[in-house]
C-alpha cells in the first residue's frame, strides 16, 4: 500500500461527474479529503490523501487524467521562504500536524512538507509573509 | 571593585575586553558566581528582533531649483501617506501609516495589510526607489505646488528612524477566552485557549538584564538595525512602577526606551516590515545593547535565565479590549513559553512568539564581534532613565 498526497485541479466540465466516487469504487482507492474548493468559474481543487497499491494508483491517476483533471504532488502547494522567514515561531502554535516547527536548540523554523496537510492555517498569520499558497 | 564605562573603553581600545552575551554570561556565573565572573567580565551584550507599531523616519527632502513647501501640505510615498505638518521640506511617516485605497478591515473581511508605511521603509533600506506626490500651497519663498517624482536615500538629506516606544521590558503573553478566532497585534489567536502568544527575549531582551536602568539611560549608545543608534529618551508609556520580582525584574510590561539612528546606514537584514492580518502593519527592528559590568550587582542582573523571568496572561478577548472579566489568568516564566507549552485551566497550551529568539541571539553576537574587534565602544547615559519612584502597584 502507497500513500500519495495530491493537489486535483477539476476543469468546469467535470463538476457535475462524480469523480472521487469512481476513484474509491471503480479503482479500490482509499480516498482522505484535507480540502476542497470551487469557484465562481465551476473550477474545482481538492487537495487528498489517496491510497492504494501502484496499480491502484496508477489506473486511478490515469482516469483522473483521462477527465481532465490535473495532478500534482501536495509538497508543492506551501512554500516556506527561508530567506523571508525570521523564525520568530508565531506561526508555530498554529500548524495543526505539526509541519511547520522550530528546533528548541537553534531556535530555527522548518516546514516538513510530508506533514503539511496544506490547511493553509499558518498563511495568513505569518506577519513577513514567508509562507505562501501555490495552487497553480 | 567597580569598574567604569571608561575603563571598559580602554580594554576595548586595547583588545583585552571580555565580552559574553546575556545567554551565554547564565552558565559562567552559574560556574564561577557572581563575584568572581564581575571580576573577569567588563561587557554582556543583549539582543532583541521583533515588531513594534511606535516606528517611523523622518525625512528631509532635497529641494529642485524651484523649491517647494511641503509643511501644511500633503505628501504621499508610493501612495502612503506621510505627516506633513512640519517644516517645508520635513515629512515623518510612520510604520503603521496604510495607503488610501487600502481596504483595511471594511467589507467585512479582515485586512491583509500587505503595504504600508513599514514596507515603504522597508523598500528605502533595500535601496529602491519610492514614488514622492507632494501637494503644496505655495508661497513667495517656496512657489513650487506640485512634485513627483521617483526618489531613494540620494533625494534625501536626512532619513533618521525614530521610535517613540521599543524595547519594551517584559510583556503580555496573549491569548483567547471567546469561542471565536480574534486577530490582534499579537497574531491570530483562536478560541477557548487555542494558543498563546508572546513577545519579548526573555533572558536576551535588553531591559530585563537591566531591571532598574542602571546603565541603560539617554545617550546609551546601541546597535540598532545594521548601524549604531542612541536611546534618545525614556520611550512612551515607561512605566516604572510595575510589581517586581526579587530579582526586581518587573510582572508586567513596564519601561521602554525611544530609539533614534540613521536610516541610511540599516541593513535591510535587520529591519523589516511587517503585516498582521486583521490588525494592520508594522516594523521589526533589531536592537542590539550593551551592558556594562560595572560591579557585582550589575552582574547579577545579567545572569537572569528565562526561568527567572515572568510574565502575565491576558485575555485579549475581553479583558485586554474591555477591561471587563479576570485581569491575568496566569503568571508563567519565559522558560514554559519556550518549552512550547503552557498550561492554563488543565489544558497545554501550544505557545508562538513574535520576537524572533534566533535574530536576537545573532544581534547579541553580532554586538559583541563588534566590542571585541574594537568597533563599538560603550557611552556614558548623560541622563538615567525615570525609575520607580513610588509604592508598587496592583498586579492587574
Amino acid at each position: 500500500m502507497n500513500t500519495k498526497k495530491v493537489v486535483l485541479s477539476f476543469p468546469p466540465s467535470t463538476v457535475e461527474d462524480p469523480i472521487i466516487y469512481h476513484l474509491i469504487m471503480d479503482y479500490g482507492l482509499m480516498v482522505n479529503i484535507l480540502r476542497a474548493s470551487i469557484d465562481a468559474g465551476k473550477q474545482g481543487r481538492v487537495v487528498a490523501e489517496l491510497k492504494g497499491d501502484d496499480n491502484q494508483l496508477k489506473n486511478g491517476a490515469n482516469f483522473l487524467e483521462s477527465k481532465g483533471v490535473e495532478i500534482e504532488p501536495l509538497t508543492e502547494e506551501i512554500r516556506h521562504i527561508e530567506e523571508k522567514c525570521t523564525s520568530c515561531t508565531s506561526c508555530v502554535p498554529l500548524c495543526p500536524t505539526g509541519a511547520l516547527n522550530v528546533d528548541r536548540e537553534t531556535w530555527v523554523v522548518s516546514h516538513d512538507a510530508d506533514k503539511c496537510v496544506v490547511c493553509l492555517s499558518c498563511v495568513d498569520v505569518c506577519p513577513y509573509r514567508a509562507v505562501t499558497a501555490h495552487f497553480q | 571593585m567597580a569598574k567604569t564605562i571608561e575603563e571598559i573603553n580602554e580594554k576595548i581600545q586595547s583588545g583585552n575586553v571580555v565580552v559574553f552575551t546575556a545567554e551565554e554570561v547564565i552558565d559562567v556565573v552559574r560556574k564561577k558566581g557572581t563575584k568572581q565572573a564581575s571580576r573577569e567580565i567588563d561587557v554582556v551584550t543583549t539582543g532583541t528582533f521583533s515588531p513594534m507599531c511606535s516606528s517611523g523616519v523622518f525625512i528631509n527632502l532635497k529641494q529642485d531649483k524651484q523649491k517647494m513647501k511641503l509643511g501644511g501640505g500633503w505628501v504621499t510615498l508610493n501612495g502612503v501617506q506621510a505627516y506633513a505638518g512640519l517644516a517645508a521640506a520635513d515629512i515623518y511617516l510612520g510604520a503603521t501609516a496604510l495607503p488610501d485605497g487600502d481596504p483595511r478591515n471594511n467589507n467585512s473581511r479582515r485586512g491583509r495589510f500587505r503595504y504600508g508605511g513599514a514596507h515603504v521603509i522597508e523598500d528605502l533600506v533595500q535601496g529602491k526607489q519610492v514614488l514622492l506626490k507632494a501637494e503644496g500651497y505655495g508661497t513667495d519663498c517656496y512657489p513650487r505646488k506640485w512634485r513627483e517624482q521617483m526618489i531613494g536615500f540620494d533625494e534625501m538629506n536626512e532619513a533618521v528612524l525614530f521610535n517613540p516606544r521599543n524595547c519594551y521590558q517584559n510583556y503580555n503573553v496573549a491569548v483567547n477566552l471567546s469561542d471565536k478566532p480574534i486577530y490582534t497585534y499579537m497574531g491570530k489567536l483562536n478560541p477557548r485557549l487555542g494558543n498563546a502568544s508572546y513577545c519579548s527575549a526573555g533572558q536576551l531582551s535588553p531591559l530585563l538584564n537591566d531591571p532598574m536602568y542602571r546603565t541603560i539611560g539617554i545617550g546609551t549608545r546601541l546597535f540598532l538595525s545594521g548601524t549604531e543608534g542612541y536611546v534618545a529618551w525614556h520611550g512612551t508609556q515607561h512605566n516604572p512602577n510595575v510589581p517586581r520580582l526579587e530579582n526586581m525584574t518587573p510582572r508586567a510590561g513596564s519601561g521602554t526606551l525611544a530609539l533614534v539612528g540613521n536610516l541610511k546606514e540599516m541593513d535591510p537584514k535587520w529591519l523589516r516590515a511587517v503585516s498582521f492580518t486583521g490588525y494592520g502593519v508594522s516594523l521589526s527592528v533589531a536592537v542590539g545593547l550593551p551592558i556594562p559590568i560595572l560591579d557585582e550587582e550589575m552582574m547579577r542582573f545579567v545572569s537572569v535565565s528565562d526561568a527567572d523571568l515572568k510574565a502575565p496572561v491576558i485575555d485579549y478577548s475581553r479583558f485586554y479590549p474591555t477591561g471587563e472579566g479576570k485581569p491575568r489568568l496566569r503568571e508563567v516564566t519565559y522558560a514554559e513559553l519556550k518549552s512550547g507549552a503552557i498550561q492554563l485551566d488543565g489544558k497545554d497550551v501550544p505557545t508562538g512568539c513574535f520576537s524572533s529568539y534566533q535574530k536576537a541571539r545573532e544581534v547579541a553576537e553580532h554586538l559583541k564581534s563588534l566590542i571585541t574587534d574594537g568597533r563599538f565602544f560603550l557611552s556614558c547615559p548623560v541622563s538615567p532613565l525615570p525609575g520607580p519612584t513610588e509604592e508598587q502597584g496592583d498586579l492587574k
